[in-house]
């Protein structure tokens, strides 16, 4: 057992709720009788753990004066709740806000009724043949985030949760875990936030989300990881669709050392629905990796799938898209689609769709393609006397805001748009003209 | 204004244009027209100066000066306009952003500060009901589903918000109905001036009903074989190129 594999338990927090540490007990055997997976393994094949051997320790304290840390939190709207260094910090959450039909509570602080609804729910998404990292996350998860939406509730504002690693001075590692329980014909949304402070503070962030979308219910989630370069981290989304059951789902990535988010959407009822959108913008020597597992169990259900991402300077991208059509999922549409811009000769990307199809009516589309920069388009922006920076940046942000620009939260896409503009602009003065 | 002197150019190693010469002054209006081949559209992507095209002998000079040494968007900037025959889709970009970057990009070359959104955004859709065009299409990415006349539509408004000194109109008549061709030819009569000239590349007469020319060329094998007035665009109408081709020959 590696150094790092016995760092990240001894660095997990204690303190946790009694009934969870069944949980940790049997993570901890799992995570102990393993070894960390190398370029060998078929799902690792693109991305090192090299970065993960070295010391982590525990996270001292969230007490992070989050403005002299850089982070700036966008009020979007609803109900916050944020997370510093892996504690909560009240001074930064607001939930007063909080709707009727909705509940948004922490494994530690759950009540007796509140803990037993998240013992019936938490890992039924995640299932018991469970990867490698979420076996850590049960490890070491002392906390955690209940989200509970009632039957036939309807959230107007999306719930806004924000994990931020700022600096604390050593290399620190957290461990995140969301539960979100979508009743019958409910709809809300909910936005995963990662945030990082300047400065360069190693993390290492272990995240695991649950979405249990029950008959009829919708989901609008967003997942953002706008964490600076030195934060790793190894995350994973699971979601299950009931009967019915509408999932909208988008991932936006910059990149960092090391970021691998594991997407997969099992669909356990006829007439789901999910719409799964990404974004990943690695530039430097950073690295992000998207493994997608689209899991059709069921007949008559459809899946549409855009993921894009613009790599720069000598970064890396991995994009795995699977589409796993069973052989009672007939009447399947199922659609994927990645398209990848280098604006380097040293970037690299590897993308693979990946169709496992046992159904024989099924209807199903993917496709593929890495580019540059459309050399007539910015010939055409230049003759209006743009110049050749400002028009790269207007193509390389007008090829992800196609997929920005279905993000329906209006209040995210706002903060977002002129945020990414920014990202590409050489010259800030350019920011305006794009924004 | 411009001015080309035996000015070679051509795409991957084949010439096009082979010693082409034309002169024109502020406040005219030249029709170019040829047959397919004869190299009209190269002579736009040239002075453009679009990637692939290679002068290889020659000059063209605009207000004195030299085109061939200035960057695409510097020749803008001086005063060229370019409708495109084929205007690019670049879905992602906003209409509207692209119109005010290349507005403000003219601007910051005549040293003004950038055009406050509330304004350009009246400007734009005043624009629009000249060149017919619904305002919504400010919305969209630029020419991202637009119809073919929509497309020139929204380069003819370009061509109105950039002022340009020169503006050559590749085909911009192709596939117009009449009443498109009317708005296009009404932007361009409103933007007549003792300052501006422009060039009209056309396959057919008709344009020329509506833009009255100073001057019309034939453009055939890379050279302009004949020049006249706008009766030679009648003549070339009843007659065709061929007469023209065997003169040369």
């Amino acid at each position: 057992m590696s150094d790092f594999m016995q760092q990240v338990l001894d660095s997990a927090a204690t303190g946790s709720p009694p009934w969870l540490q069944d949980w940790q007990r049997a993570g901890r055997q799992r995570w102990q009788a393993s070894t960390l997976p190398g370029r060998k393994t078929e799902q690792w094949k693109y991305t090192s753990l090299q970065g993960l051997q070295q010391r982590f320790v525990a996270a001292n304290s969230g007490d992070v004066e989050l403005s002299a840390a850089g982070v700036a939190l966008p009020q979007l709207g609803g109900p916050r709740l944020v997370f510093v260094n892996g504690f909560y910090s009240p001074a930064q959450s607001s939930l007063e806000s909080l709707p009727p039909g909705a509940s948004l509570v922490r494994f530690s602080d759950a009540d007796d009724q509140q803990a037993k609804r998240i013992r019936a729910h938490l890992g039924l998404a995640t299932g018991r043949d469970e990867p490698l990292f979420t076996a850590l996350n049960e490890a070491a998860m002392s906390d955690g985030v209940f989200l509970d939406i009632a039957p036939g509730a309807s959230l107007a504002e999306p719930i806004h949760v924000v994990w931020v690693s700022a600096n604390q001075g050593e290399a620190f590692s957290v461990t995140q875990r969301l539960l979100v329980l979508c009743g019958e014909s409910s709809s809300a949304s909910v936005i995963e936030h990662f945030a990082g402070g300047a400065g360069g503070q190693r993390s290492f962030t272990n995240g695991v989300t649950e979405l249990l979308l029950q008959a009829g219910a919708t989901l609008c989630h967003y997942r953002l990881h706008l964490e600076q370069e030195a934060a790793l981290h190894i995350g994973r989304v699971q979601a299950r669709l009931a009967t019915g059951a509408t999932l909208n789902s988008f991932h936006l990535a910059l990149g960092s050392e090391l970021k691998r988010i594991d997407l997969v959407v099992d669909y356990c009822g006829e007439g789901a629905h999910c719409e799964l959108n990404g974004v990943y913008l690695p530039r430097g020597t950073e690295h992000v990796d998207y493994h997608t597992c689209i899991e059709h169990r069921v007949p008559n259900c459809t899946s549409s799938e855009t993921f894009r991402g613009i790599v720069g300077d000598s970064a890396t991208a991995v994009f795995n898209g699977r589409i796993h059509i069973h052989r009672d999922a007939q009447k399947t549409r199922a659609q994927l689609n990645n398209r990848n811009l280098l604006t380097s000769t040293q970037a690299e990307v590897n993308t693979k769709p990946e169709l496992e199809i046992y159904a024989d009516d099924v209807q199903c589309a993917h496709g593929a393609t890495v580019a540059q920069l459309d050399e007539l388009a910015l010939h055409y922006l230049r003759s209006r006397g743009v110049s050749r920076a400002a028009g790269e940046v207007m193509l390389s942000f007008g090829f992800i805001n196609e997929v920005i620009e279905s993000i329906r939260c209006e209040a995210l896409r706002d903060y977002l748009q002129p945020m990414l503009a920014a990202r590409f602009a050489r010259d800030p003065a350019l920011v305006g003209q794009v924004a | 204004m411009l001015k080309i002197e035996n000015l070679h150019a051509g795409v991957d190693g084949t010439d096009i244009l082979r010693g082409l010469n034309l002169e024109v002054k502020p406040g005219e209006v030249h029709a170019i027209m040829g047959p397919n081949g004869s190299g009209k559209s190269t002579l736009g992507h040239v002075l453009a100066g679009r990637p692939g095209y290679t002068v290889t002998a020659g000059s063209a000079t605009l207000l004195g000066q030299d085109l061939l040494q200035l960057e695409t968007e510097e020749r803008a900037r001086l005063g060229l306009f370019l409708a495109f025959q084929y205007p690019v889709e670049i879905p992602g970009v906003s209409n509207m952003e692209f119109l005010k970057a290349a507005v403000d990009a003219h601007r910051e070359q005549r040293g003004q500060a950038p055009i406050d959104a509330v304004s350009f955004m009246k400007q734009a859709r005043e624009t629009c009901k000249v060149v017919d065009l619904d305002p919504a299409f400010l919305k969209r990415g630029v020419n991202e589903g637009f119809s073919g006349g929509e497309k020139k539509r929204n380069e003819l408004m370009q061509m109105i918000l950039l002022e340009p000194r020169l503006a050559i109109l590749d085909e911009t008549d192709s596939g117009l109905d009449i009443d498109a061709l009317q708005v296009v030819a009404r932007g361009v009569n409103a933007m007549r001036s003792s300052e501006r000239a422009f060039v009209l590349v056309t396959h057919y007469q008709r344009l020329l009903d509506y833009i009255e020319p100073d001057h019309v060329h034939v453009l055939a094998d890379g050279r302009i074989v004949r020049s006249g007035d706008k009766s030679l665009a009648l003549e070339l109408e009843a007659r065709g190129y061929a007469w023209l081709e065997d003169e040369v020959a």
